[in-house]
């Protein structure tokens, strides 16, 4: 059951007090604030551990980190941001607004949330902690192979143990999303009027409870292997290294689906807000998500082109099938902007930026669904280059976009205009800078996972660039977090509906909301209850769009 | 009743409860853990010209369907417990909550002595990893079952279980059956389905 909190006191509670109220919450409100709070501490950990990385390759030669340590750093930088930055924070929203834009008064089960966020610093610092251990952190890259993963130190089974955590706080999350969407909605909230975010997130959910189990099976294989004398690993005594690949990639192509989905959310509800229109095709952009949550499950082996051990043609077309979905996804998206009255807020612009950048990641992805296309860049930087476009050029500017859409709604007060703009533009220019070049570098045959490089390949100046552009992104998130800390200092002066185009439930209620979400609830007789609030109280017709 | 139930309660829908349903998902992810493990047996054993491989003594048929009557019977009482709470009888109801965990600890002390008259231990290469793996997980699942089962007990002891309230019974029900269920899968895979 959900903590009701007192009414705030005139005085303001002492630290200590404070402190516990946070430790102990049951408030999805909070618990997806903490959520968002841990998330970008290890996006911190996980950047500083990708700037190492492109020091070391601004030059060939190893100037300052070992082979090894460069093994270790690359392991940390994938796990780090896709489970404890990427996963978290679309989690951290989902918290925070599932339960506001369905009208819930909280989760359906506060408790296990609470269980679900703090399994994640434990799990997070658990597989960090590697790097205090003799013999180092994880090192064989966040896919850990077999059998290379069967061969490492201690750190590994950090790693094994910390994903396990996480793992579970994601699978009880996921049940905790789905019985919330599916039995706390208001009344008049059905199913297809809800927002395609709280959408979003069920997709999300689903992949999450059926993927993640298959991970952890995994996971204790790989660890039996390591310590208790099995061989699931081991071809030399009848076990398959191809299998650790299978299993992984069951679980690691819905996983890619997880880090998006909630993005895809996130932008189909900026965009609506910023363009003055509904969005275009609501239905067709719920059934691209749940068809790509379907489809998820069947594109595993095109990781896979490379080992002559899957069917070429049946994951090859799988794969280009599931960009049918998606093209519906930016179609809808840009026939949403189509005409409408667009207001280049920074949500807007990061949703904008999103659209032009995972475009980019997606069609990468369309090429390299071609089995000939595969052979010749697989495990090159061409790979890396697509993950980024879609990981940091998609999600992570999706997530930009929702913590500055957010942002009023969950502390009140704005993030400031003009330092969101600056960001914007010097993480567009930092992002292009350090990831387009990756593709080249591919296509030039340089190798991912490598410390070193020879100088005579013609990769030098390319990667030169790259390392200037991940200095230039280091600076727009810094910009973002100089952004947080000076808005939360000034007053608090959101109102309810923060953008004064407001759609969904969230913003029905005050900016941040009581504890108890909401003191009146609106009827809800369309997917956009505060537009038709708004068109009534101004006596307008639907379909007209108020000021 | 606090506001929260009183928030749910309006707003009920009906059928399906929430821990029911989130039991029903949690089943649901276990299931393709379950799952993973059986893949990648058949996809071993596909590869393996001789099944199980040479030097491996098949485990014995009596012991483990001594062990599926046991599972098999404790559901079945397990599922009478949940018609008696419906029905109010309290009673009975922790009656056979109590023989279900009795059954489900004879299982576990079964399949413990099955374990020491296997002729192959878990180094012993492929078909020991898939046979020790599994079934151990499985264990750990009745172990965590019997865990369950004692906690709804101990509910319905200090009087928190009733005929308007049983969510719990419910919920742990759907998870003994399935835990259940997976051991006959095994049963049919390591027990039944191999040359003898």
């Amino acid at each position: 059951m959900a903590v009701i909190q007192a009414p705030p006191l005139a005085r303001p509670e002492p630290v200590g007090r404070r402190l516990l109220v946070w430790l102990t919450t049951t408030d999805h409100k909070k618990i997806g604030i903490l959520y968002l709070i841990n998330s970008l501490g290890f996006l911190v950990v996980g950047g500083i551990l990708a700037l190492l990385m492109r020091t070391e390759l601004a030059r060939p030669g190893t100037q300052f980190l070992s082979l090894h340590a460069y093994n270790q750093v690359f392991t940390e930088h994938g796990t780090l941001m896709i489970f404890l930055f990427i996963f978290p924070t679309l989690a951290g929203f989902g918290n925070y607004f599932v339960p506001l834009q369905i009208g819930a008064l909280d989760m359906a089960f506060p408790r296990v949330n609470a269980l679900s966020f703090w399994l994640l610093p434990a799990g997070g610092l658990t597989i960090l902690s590697g790097f205090l251990v003799k013999g180092g952190a994880a090192a064989a890259g966040w896919t850990s192979f077999a059998p290379l993963s069967v061969q490492g130190r201690s750190g590994q089974d950090l790693w094994i143990l910390g994903l396990a955590i996480v793992g579970t706080s994601s699978i009880l999350g996921g049940i905790n999303f789905i019985v919330t969407i599916l039995r706390m909605r208001a009344p008049g909230m059905t199913m297809l009027r809800m927002p395609a975010f709280t959408w979003s997130v069920l997709a999300t959910s689903l992949l999450v409870v059926l993927a993640t189990p298959v991970l952890t099976a995994g996971l204790i294989m790989l660890f039996a292997d390591r310590h208790l004398g099995t061989v699931f690993f081991d071809a030399s005594r009848g076990g398959s290294a191809l299998l650790w690949q299978n299993v992984f990639w069951f679980f690691g192509h819905p996983e890619v689906y997880m880090l998006i989905l909630v993005a895809w959310g996130i932008v189909s509800e900026v965009l609506p807000v910023f363009s003055g229109k509904p969005l275009y095709g609501y239905r067709g952009v719920v059934l691209a998500f749940l068809l790509i949550t379907a489809l998820s499950f069947t594109v595993w082996a095109h990781h896979m082109f490379v080992t002559g051990a899957v069917e070429l043609p049946f994951f090859s077309v799988t794969t280009e099938i599931i960009s049918i979905p998606t093209g519906v996804l930016f179609f809808n998206w840009l026939a949403t902007l189509w005409k409408g009255k667009l207001r280049f807020e920074p949500p807007m612009l990061f949703a904008l930026g999103f659209i032009a950048m995972f475009l980019i990641g997606g069609i990468d992805g369309v090429w390299m669904a071609s089995p000939a296309m595969d052979f010749a860049i697989h495990d090159t930087y061409w790979v890396v280059a697509h993950i980024h476009y879609v990981l940091f050029g998609g999600t992570v500017f999706g997530i930009m976009a929702g913590l500055y859409y957010w942002f009023p709604k969950m502390s009140g007060r704005f993030l400031s205009r003009k330092l969101g703009i600056w960001q914007f533009w010097i993480q567009v220019v930092g992002f292009n800078l350090t990831f387009f070049p990756m593709h080249i570098l591919g296509l030039r045959g340089m190798p991912r996972r490598i410390a070193d490089y020879p100088p005579n390949q013609g990769w030098t100046g390319l990667n030169t660039l790259a390392t200037i552009g991940s200095y230039v992104i280091g600076i727009a998130i810094v910009l973002f977090f100089l952004n947080v800390f000076l808005s939360l200092r000034k007053p608090k002066d959101a109102p309810a509906d923060a953008w004064g185009s407001g759609n969904s439930l969230e913003w029905a209620t005050s900016s941040p909301p009581p504890a108890h979400n909401f003191d009146t609830l609106p009827e809800v007789r369309s997917g956009r209850p505060v537009y038709d609030q708004r068109a009534s109280r101004q006596g307008l017709v639907r379909g007209e769009s108020p000021a | 009743m606090s506001a929260t139930e009183l928030f749910t309660d309006e707003r009920a829908v009906r059928g399906t409860s929430s821990p029911v349903m989130g039991m029903v998902l949690f089943v649901a992810g276990e299931a393709m853990f379950f799952a993973a493990l059986f893949a990648a047996y058949f996809s071993i054993r596909a590869a393996t010209r001789i099944w199980p491989p040479a030097r491996i003594g098949i485990p014995e048929l009596p012991i483990p369907a001594v062990l599926t009557v046991t599972l098999v019977t404790s559901s079945v009482v397990l599922q009478f417990g949940v018609r008696a709470i419906r029905r109010g009888r309290v009673a009975t109801f922790e009656r056979l909550l109590g023989l279900t965990i009795l059954l489900g600890l004879s299982f576990l002390a079964l399949q413990g002595y099955d374990y020491s008259q296997l002729t192959f231990g878990i180094k012993d290469g492929i078909y020991p990893s898939l046979f020790y793996v599994m079934t151990g997980v499985h264990m750990a699942h009745v172990v965590g079952g019997v865990v369950l089962l004692s906690v709804v007990g101990a509910q319905s002891l200090t009087g928190q279980i009733s005929t308007a309230w049983h969510e719990p019974v419910d919920a742990a029900t759907i998870y003994w059956h399935f835990v259940d269920i997976v051991w006959i899968c095994l049963f049919t895979v390591f027990y039944v389905a191999v040359p003898r």
